[in-house]
């Protein structure tokens, strides 16, 4: 029993870094842009099956086809924002910004489904059943490696936004657009190029996304309902906050699983309607800073 | 003035009588197959528009009253052995179901301002739909199968329709009754900016919970209609993760805060979705042509066909001339009660 908990924790913290990596993406998108991007979910299956054609077409490497992948998914963020989201304007915009993508999250799903079908796929390379002794428990080599990445994007994602220039930016926006705009940061393009990152994160987690689970176009919605409800937790807006919802809350479902597996999800939204309950901003948002 | 409220009166007893007669004249049950579901969602679109569309918080968690409405008829008839029309009596019940689903959702939905409140309502909604999948009075996947109703096919459509039109007519009356009202004044301050409402003495959480508790009983009441005319309830069929998006669809292409845009776009979208789904030649894509269609609308409509139009038709009347001399007030403006909140619905 012990040695059953020992592993789900140590399951969950692994899993928990992968989604904090796609959390990080959306919560980031909604720090700077206000926008809150339902299409995450899809996008993360987008990305999946781009690691799944690239696999199973021309043999390349899950992990090694993020090299195109990761620049693929920037691409497709980018002209979202461009072709969508830049041309909304008025004081509805965060409302309308989200159905907007919930609507352009529909399309790639309906694209999904006309080009591979309803059946369920998952990435399948060789390494993806092998794992290795850590602990007392045996832990697969996907989540290890999925965790490594992850944890290292968000290093380098944290290391953007605070230690360079782009970064100091994008913190102006975050803080007061206005007058980011009044010191002469171009708002478009840090909007555009942020929402960018906070896409093309979805690959990394399409590719461990799809090596543990089987997907089909469908899937999305399980996803971006959990996501919403880690950066609802965390505190919209707050990276840090992104990162610890999300080990917290796999781990919490993880363990769950032991006992009641069908009802473990439920143990989410039930942890996000108890904090909302006593602090609607999250565990970690700012009121002052983030009115809404 | 006189004349213009004239021909509105007029306008709404040709659209009750147009109504009235459509399944007298097309008998045929896949015209009145239409005519039933797109009444369905006109009434689910008028109660979207009565919470939502008044206070400008966009609800996504719509199906969980519908959802609700249907498997607590199902549920009920299928334990108390009701039969045939009998069933018809536990409408209430889905609807008092519905308000009391709302009162908890909507203390917790709406402790957090708009965008956040969107995102609540849409994990509330997942929560529903999990339970109807889990729960072991819910048959799981499998659903529910409503009581055998042993009408002929004619009247079967026919019966359906009139009382789909019933509760469309009943909502939008309820809808009217609360927008001319101090309550609906309430919730439109709520919408125009809820710190200012509050400073005037709106008590906005208990005005916000009152118009989602009216929302959430006609949208569970209608949700058993609908169950009852299709005769079975999945879990992802009740508790559809599109039904949302096609009411809010529906709302913005008609016209966002008018109860006229909401009731249009929901007969438009409606029947042209179904239309979608007969054709062969379509299969499969209308998912792609609903998101396509939603997004023309929000980037070149914002406003929808009801007030955009209703402009178009005042410059035609006044020649371009404005109708009312702009008021030259300095600063924010302010949201009096006789200004037409309602045309600038999606106008902000």
């Amino acid at each position: 029993m012990a040695g059953e908990i020992t592993r789900q924790i140590v399951n969950g913290i692994l899993i928990g870094g992968v989604y904090a990596l796609m959390a990080v993406g959306l919560t980031l998108i909604f720090g700077v842009l206000d926008i809150i991007n339902i299409a995450q979910g899809v996008l993360v299956i987008l990305g999946a099956y781009l690691s799944y054609s690239l696999f199973n077409k021309a043999h390349i490497d899950p992990f090694l086809g993020l090299v195109i992948t990761i620049p693929a998914m920037f691409i497709i963020g980018v002209v979202i924002h461009w072709a969508f989201i830049s041309r909304l304007r008025g004081g509805e915009r965060t409302s309308m910004t989200l159905l907007v993508t919930y609507a352009v999250g529909l399309i790639i799903e309906g694209i999904l489904y006309k080009i591979y079908g309803a059946s369920n796929v998952s990435l399948q390379p060789r390494y993806v059943n092998s794992s290795v002794h850590i602990l007392g428990v045996y832990v697969g080599w996907v989540y290890i490696w999925g965790f490594i990445l992850a944890v290292a994007l968000v290093v380098i994602l944290y290391a953007l936004l605070y230690r360079t220039r782009f970064g100091r930016s994008v913190r102006a926006v975050m803080q007061d657009e206005t007058a980011a705009r009044l010191v002469g940061i171009s708002v478009n393009k840090v909007a555009a190029i942020t929402f960018g990152i906070g896409v093309a994160v979805t690959a990394v987690g399409g590719v461990v996304f799809g090596e543990t689970n089987a997907f089909n176009a469908n899937s999305g919605y399980d996803l971006i309902s959990r996501l919403l409800s880690i950066i609802i937790l965390g505190g919209m807006g707050s990276v840090g906050g992104a990162l610890a919802a999300s080990v917290f809350m796999l781990t919490l479902e993880s363990v769950v699983t032991i006992w009641q597996p069908n009802w473990a999800v439920v143990v989410y939204y039930a942890a996000l309607v108890i904090v909302l309950l006593y602090r609607p901003t999250g565990l970690f948002g700012q009121k002052a800073v983030r009115a809404q | 003035m006189k004349t213009q409220n004239l021909t509105k009166g007029g306008g709404i007893v040709v659209v009750l009588v147009v109504a009235v007669l459509f399944p007298q004249v097309f008998t045929n049950p896949a015209a009145t197959n239409y005519g039933v579901l797109a009444l369905i969602f006109a009434t689910a679109a008028v109660a979207w528009h009565i919470f939502s569309g008044n206070t400008g918080y966009i609800s996504l968690g719509q199906a969980v009253f519908f959802g609700s409405g249907a498997y607590t008829m199902g549920i009920a008839a299928r334990d108390w052995h009701m039969q045939a029309t009998a069933v018809f009596e536990l409408l209430p019940l889905s609807a008092a179901v519905g308000a009391l689903i709302a009162v908890p959702f909507g203390l917790i939905a709406l402790r957090v301002r708009r965008h956040t409140f969107i995102v609540v309502t849409i994990a509330i909604f997942f929560i529903f739909q999990l339970m109807a999948f889990n729960f072991w009075f819910t048959s799981g996947s499998n659903g529910l199968n409503s009581p055998f109703l042993s009408w002929a096919p004619v009247p079967y459509n026919q019966n359906f329709y009139y009382i789909a039109l019933a509760c469309t007519v009943g909502t939008v009356v309820v809808a009217w009754l609360v927008g001319r009202s101090r309550f609906g004044l309430q919730l439109r301050a709520i919408r125009d900016d809820e710190d200012r409402a509050r400073g005037l003495g709106v008590k906005a959480a208990q005005v916000k919970l009152a118009a989602f508790v009216i929302s959430g009983a006609i949208t569970a009441l209608i949700g058993a209609v609908w169950f009852y005319y299709l005769n079975q309830v999945q879990p992802q069929t009740g508790f559809n993760p599109l039904f949302d998006l096609t009411l809010v669809l529906m709302v913005f292409l008609g016209g966002y805060g008018s109860i006229s845009g909401s009731l249009l776009g929901a007969l438009i979208i409606e029947p042209l979705y179904l239309w979608i789904n007969t054709q062969p030649k379509l299969n499969g894509y209308n998912e792609i042509m609903l998101g396509g269609v939603f997004l023309l609308v929000v980037l070149f409509m914002p406003r929808g066909i009801v007030p955009t139009g209703s402009e178009y038709l005042t410059k035609l009347r006044t020649r371009g001339r404005p109708a009312v001399s702009p008021s030259t007030t300095i600063g924010p403006a302010s949201s009096s009660p006789s200004a037409p909140s309602v045309s600038s619905g999606g106008a902000r």
